[in-house]
């Protein structure tokens, strides 16, 4: 049976993120020839909803107000609340992400919703669906079905197939009015600092460059940064780098930490403790850099090269360089 | 202060897991707190030390979760609450409704919870609480200050840090780096056996397991296919770096 499906978008610094495409094409897909709606919140997003019809959205509802210029689930959850009176949906899909899994919590319980979180891919389509998703960081995967009610998941970005664009939906944009009250202020955003200098998100990363104990220092990642530039990748650590005090914990891959799924892994100087491979082994290349050649890293990797990241690293980041100018 | 901490027993990150008749096999397993929630603990014990109060452990699972309890309130916790009733089980909209359920019955200030799991990792049951509470909640925190009413959490948003504000009572969860949990002491780990330990059932809480049944199943569990062993480069550094950036980028298509 036909279902109608609304898809939050992702916006992060004044950009729609790359899953949101990925989310309104598998919207399309699951809709069985419902409506697809996209609720796209914010301080001056307007202007995202352009294009979106193309990836198959039927319409696109649009909160612009300055109340909701930062996250907070409170002021969100009013605004998506009038999106979701608006559209009517059977299924919602938000992004596995700061704002994505926030608020798909609060939106289920006020909806009296079950919710399946972290999804990595989707079977079948209206009343039939089935959604992958890993548990312990990915050292196993279930499937989960929703056994009655609204539908609440959130979508791991780069994992659903691929967006498809020229699909020539209306996207019919119409702005929605929302009201703010104190009630729905009662977090405030006071102050955002930006530690993340590349502006490359390990979450979205299609390429991470991570190091682990091996880099010795702070000041040892400073090849794995350079490498990181002429590839466009994001920087990554294992918890050993992260305890001992060589980077932020923000930067932490593994069961606890990120689990990430990048085209490319590149793990330099990580032995590959089961907690850290259970966050990276389903990337797609895996890329071992360790001194140690009897390092589990060595087992998940599709490349080893047994030596010195410090010698290594630095080659890798001078062929590039030529290779890619 | 009135300060509960929500709790889950899970295996050891170190653990490998085992698929046995589509399930995940629990024998000779080691458990420990989830690690969030080892957060979750320290910070109470943090906030109990420096505004007095009590620290009151709550969660729902089977009797093994004990142990973990155990741990907690040999750490510095006051009291705890277990709803080991199977009634009660479910999945996370059925374990924020029985959360909701005992703390309703409470005095609180402040609920402190892991921002996930490590075993599920849906990170769904802790603001799921605060809105079946209808108090605010403020995520993923890496850094908690609470000055009289007021509350600044320092949250962690994809590397960001957004500094929020928010008045008691209020819900927030830990992320990794939001302290370092301290081990029990010996006396502790003496005086948590007298600590009560209160178990509930669904009577207690006067929930019909009926209306709080899961709205989610699982119908498969399942291990990755295993990798195929990699290639380890041979000859000189220089020609293995050579001939590792010519392969992802001609190969494996994964460079520009």
């Amino acid at each position: 049976m036909a279902k109608n499906v609304l898809v939050l978008a992702d916006v992060r610094r004044g950009k729609l993120r790359n899953v949101t495409y990925e989310m309104v094409s598998a919207a399309h897909r699951i809709a069985d020839g419902g409506a697809v709606s996209v609720a796209l919140l914010g301080k001056d997003v307007a202007a995202l909803a352009a294009g979106l019809g193309d990836f198959g959205a039927d319409r696109v509802y649009v909160v612009d107000a300055p109340e909701l210029e930062h996250y907070t689930p409170d002021a969100y959850k009013k605004a998506f609340m009038e999106c979701v009176r608006a559209a009517n949906p059977d299924i919602l899909l938000l992004a596995h992400s700061a704002v994505g899994k926030d608020l798909a919590a609060v939106m289920a319980t006020r909806l009296g919703a079950g919710q399946v979180s972290d999804v990595i891919d989707i079977e079948g389509s209206g009343d039939h669906l089935t959604f992958t998703r890993p548990i312990y960081a990915g050292k196993a995967f279930t499937k989960v079905q929703v056994t009655e009610g609204v539908v609440v998941a959130t979508v791991r970005p780069n994992n659903l197939p691929p967006a498809e664009g020229g699909l020539g939906k209306a996207g019919q944009v119409e702005t929605l009015a929302v009201t703010f009250g104190p009630q729905d202020l009662a977090t405030v955003v006071k102050e955002i600092v930006q530690k993340t200098s590349s502006g490359v998100d390990l979450s979205e990363a299609k390429i991470i460059v991570s190091g682990g104990r091996g880099v010795k220092s702070a000041e040892g990642f400073k090849p794995l940064y350079e490498l990181a530039e002429v590839l466009g990748a994001a920087v990554g650590a294992s918890r050993g780098a992260c305890d001992a005090g060589y980077c932020d914990y923000a930067l932490q891959i593994g069961q606890t930490g990120k689990v990430v799924t990048p085209d490319l892994y590149i793990a330099c100087g990580i032995s590959g403790a089961i907690q850290h491979l259970a966050g990276m082994s389903n990337s797609k290349v895996i890329v071992a850099i360790n001194k140690d050649p009897e390092a589990p890293i060595f087992q998940v990797a599709d490349y080893g090269i047994v030596g010195d990241l410090f010698e290594v690293v630095p080659m890798m980041t001078e062929l590039l360089k030529k290779e890619l100018a | 202060m009135n300060i509960l901490v929500c709790l889950k027993q899970t295996f050891d990150t170190e653990e490998r897991i085992v698929v046995e008749n589509g399930r995940v096999k629990e024998d000779g397993v080691k458990f420990i707190i989830n690690p969030y929630d080892e957060y979750a603990v320290e910070e109470a014990l943090r906030l109990k030390e420096e505004h007095g109060g009590e620290v009151t452990v709550v969660s729902v699972g089977p009797s093994r979760f004990e142990e973990a309890i155990r741990t907690a309130l040999a750490m510095g916790a006051d009291e705890a609450i277990l709803a080991d009733d199977p009634a009660l089980f479910g999945d996370e909209y059925t374990v924020a409704k029985v959360l909701a359920a005992i703390i309703r019955q409470r005095p609180f200030d402040i609920i402190l919870a892991g921002n996930q799991a490590v075993d599920d990792g849906s990170g769904q049951v802790a603001v799921r609480l605060a809105e079946e509470l209808g108090i605010p909640h403020i995520s993923t925190l890496t850094k908690l200050v609470v000055e009289g009413n007021q509350v600044t959490g320092y949250r962690d948003a994809e590397g960001d840090v957004e500094v929020v504000q928010a008045t008691l009572p209020v819900l927030v969860t830990a992320q990794q780096g939001l302290n370092e949990p301290r081990y029990p002491s010996l006396i502790g780990i003496r005086k948590a056996s007298k600590k009560p330990l209160t178990h509930v059932t669904a009577a207690d809480l006067g929930l019909n397991p009926e209306e709080i049944r899961p709205r989610t199943k699982v119908v498969d569990t399942f291990l990755p296919k295993p990798k195929q062993a990699g290639k380890i480069l041979q000859g000189d550094l220089q020609e293995q770096v050579r001939e590792l950036v010519q392969s992802l980028r001609t190969v494996d298509k994964v460079i520009g």
